[in-house]
């Protein structure tokens, strides 16, 4: 699988309350959700992200709340991927579980610039910003939770 | 090589003799718990995944807490999916308002819990559970429809922090200024993936609302759970409430910990976390000329009965400060009550405060309580990241409850004497 957008850069600690803020979880209706994506944090995220584009951040992405509804509302967006030096616990388990593709490289995230145009071989783990022309390779996945993705998500896995 | 508590926990729950750090195990669960803005997703998805039936009607809690009395109609409709599949499914752990309560102050108070249980809950600060002894942990909605189809859930075993207490905490301090002041020194991602085990002599000095209000932020530095020796004082909590008969693990003379922090309990001060994360931690000594418009006392950190105490301590007979909304959330229905009770409530409302009735509310930015541009609360909850109370030029600062009330009397962030 591979997917090609440009980037959406954001800092340490995106937390799921600007992910989608909590006055919007009175729904659980995907499409609801997206519209507020990254609100609280980037007003303009949900207006402009286009199918396949990226989004880049530090250390500890997706920390707070377990709220499903945070990967939900990314993955509804349109987002390829979300590419960060580190993953909260409870995120990182909720992407996986419904297929919201993540990957944990820090080399990337730091070089990586907004707006540049990345592409990501998720089967070779490979992501290269095509603007700048550097490529870095993703910490692959335990084979355990690459199952879990190959199914796609924790149900399908379940269903064998 | 020995085990820790949490290890412990996990391996009887997979079968297995030991199990290691980073070993992935398929664990029996005990309770699977999910709330009205959680639950719904899992409904859905337990639903399209065409499960048919629960694993256990009587080892699931649904409890409506976050948007309830229902605060709009979509927020209703919501209960009533919840309302609806529990009916359908026989739950018999369904809280509902008149019954309901902060999900993590409700199932312990209420004995649904247990010391030695494996616990998954669909809201991150079911790690709470871990002072009585259980390994539980958050997850997502996803992980709930599976956990309740099928008794299981997939854990990677964690390795482990020891925080080793010592010391007596001094009177005007509680679990709240020990957790904050341990997340200031480690960070929000400080215990990432690994199990903070607590320790030392300083534990028994630590009442039971001391410890599940230090656990139910151990996410809060990313932890995985949090966990405390069952001692005297957990045995006297359990004896005659928990439904279960409560299984005790101790860890491992020998158990590896990656790193151990020693906290004097004795030299915390009255810690409050500034603006815009539980980690950026100063004493509330520091910050006297920091302004107030709203105090904020309840959640599952901070809304059980020794919460309720010291707001009573701080402010029964004075005043709160002109301008300032005071807010008091008793976390369950058992804590209401004994705050009328013991004539709590009317202090509270004679000291210029409100009392409402169990809710999340105001903690997440759901309703009871949100902030306009520009202003500035202190709050017993356990977030206070942007817009995490309202607006996003608002501001949160986290405190204990004995914090918040003599702030709400001065108008000023301000530490009981």
């Amino acid at each position: 699988m591979q997917v090609k957008g440009h980037v959406f850069k954001y800092s340490d600690n995106v937390d799921t309350d600007v992910i989608i803020p909590a006055r919007y979880l009175n729904t659980a209706n995907a499409q609801d959700l997206a519209k507020h994506c990254m609100e609280d944090i980037d007003q303009n995220f949900a207006s402009t992200v286009q199918p396949g584009d990226i989004i880049v951040a530090g250390w500890n992405f997706g920390c707070g709340s377990s709220r499903e509804h945070a990967p939900l509302a990314i993955k509804t967006c349109g987002a390829g991927c979300v590419i960060a030096k580190s993953f909260a616990r409870i995120f990182y388990r909720n992407a996986i579980n419904i297929g919201m593709p993540i990957l944990e490289c820090e080399a990337a995230a730091d070089a990586i610039s907004a707006g540049d145009e990345v592409s990501i071989d998720f089967d070779a783990g490979v992501i290269t910003d095509l603007t700048s022309g550097q490529t870095f390779t993703a910490q692959p996945f335990p084979p355990f939770i690459q199952n879990i993705i190959a199914k796609g998500g924790l149900l399908a896995s379940l269903e064998g | 090589m020995g085990m820790t508590m949490t290890q412990k926990i996990l391996a009887a729950h997979a079968g297995l003799d030991t199990v290691q750090p980073g070993q992935l195990i398929s664990a029996k669960l005990d309770m699977v718990l999910g709330n009205d803005i959680t639950t719904p997703v899992a409904v859905n998805e337990f639903n399209k995944a065409a499960f048919g039936k629960v694993f256990d009607p009587n080892r699931i809690a649904i409890v409506l807490d976050h948007f309830v009395p229902n605060k709009d109609i979509k927020a209703a409709e919501q209960s009533k999916q919840c309302r609806d599949f529990a009916c359908s499914h026989c739950i018999s752990h369904f809280y509902d308002v008149g019954r309901m309560g902060i999900e993590h102050a409700l199932l312990p108070e209420q004995g649904v819990v247990t010391a030695g249980d494996c616990i998954i809950g669909a809201d991150s600060h079911t790690c709470t559970y871990g002072a009585l002894g259980a390994f539980s942990t958050g997850v997502g909605s996803t992980d709930m429809a599976a956990g309740m189809a099928t008794g299981m859930a997939w854990f990677k075993v964690p390795s482990a922090i020891r925080i080793h207490l010592t010391g007596v905490l001094p009177r005007n301090c509680s679990g709240k200024d020990v957790i904050l002041t341990l997340i200031g020194q480690i960070g929000v991602d400080g215990a990432l993936y690994k199990s903070l085990e607590f320790t030392g002599s300083g534990v028994a000095g630590l009442s039971m609302d001391d410890r599940l209000c230090i656990c139910n932020m151990a996410i809060e530095a990313g932890a995985k759970n949090g966990i405390f020796p069952v001692d005297e004082t957990t045995k006297a909590y359990m004896n005659g409430r928990c439904e279960r008969t409560p299984v005790i693990y101790e860890a491992d003379a020998d158990a590896e910990y990656e790193q151990t922090i020693e906290i004097d309990l004795a030299k915390i001060v009255p810690t409050v976390a500034c603006p815009h994360l539980p980690s950026n931690t100063k004493p509330a000594s520091a910050l006297h000329d920091v302004k107030i418009d709203q105090v904020v006392i309840g959640s599952c950190t901070n809304g059980r009965m020794e919460d309720m105490e010291a707001a009573y301590r701080v402010l029964h007979g004075k005043t709160v400060a002109p301008g300032v909304r005071c807010i008091i959330i008793p976390a369950t229905m058992d804590i209401l009550r004994d705050c009328v009770a013991r004539g709590y409530y009317t202090a509270f409302i004679d000291a210029g405060a409100i009392v409402s009735t169990p809710t999340c509310g105001p903690c997440l930015g759901g309703y009871m309580g949100i902030l306009a541009a520009g202003e500035c609360c202190i709050s017993t909850t356990n977030r206070n990241f942007v817009g995490r109370m309202g607006h996003v030029d608002s501001k949160v600062y986290l405190a204990s409850p004995a914090t918040a009330a003599a702030s709400a009397l001065t108008g000023y962030i301000t530490e009981e004497v």
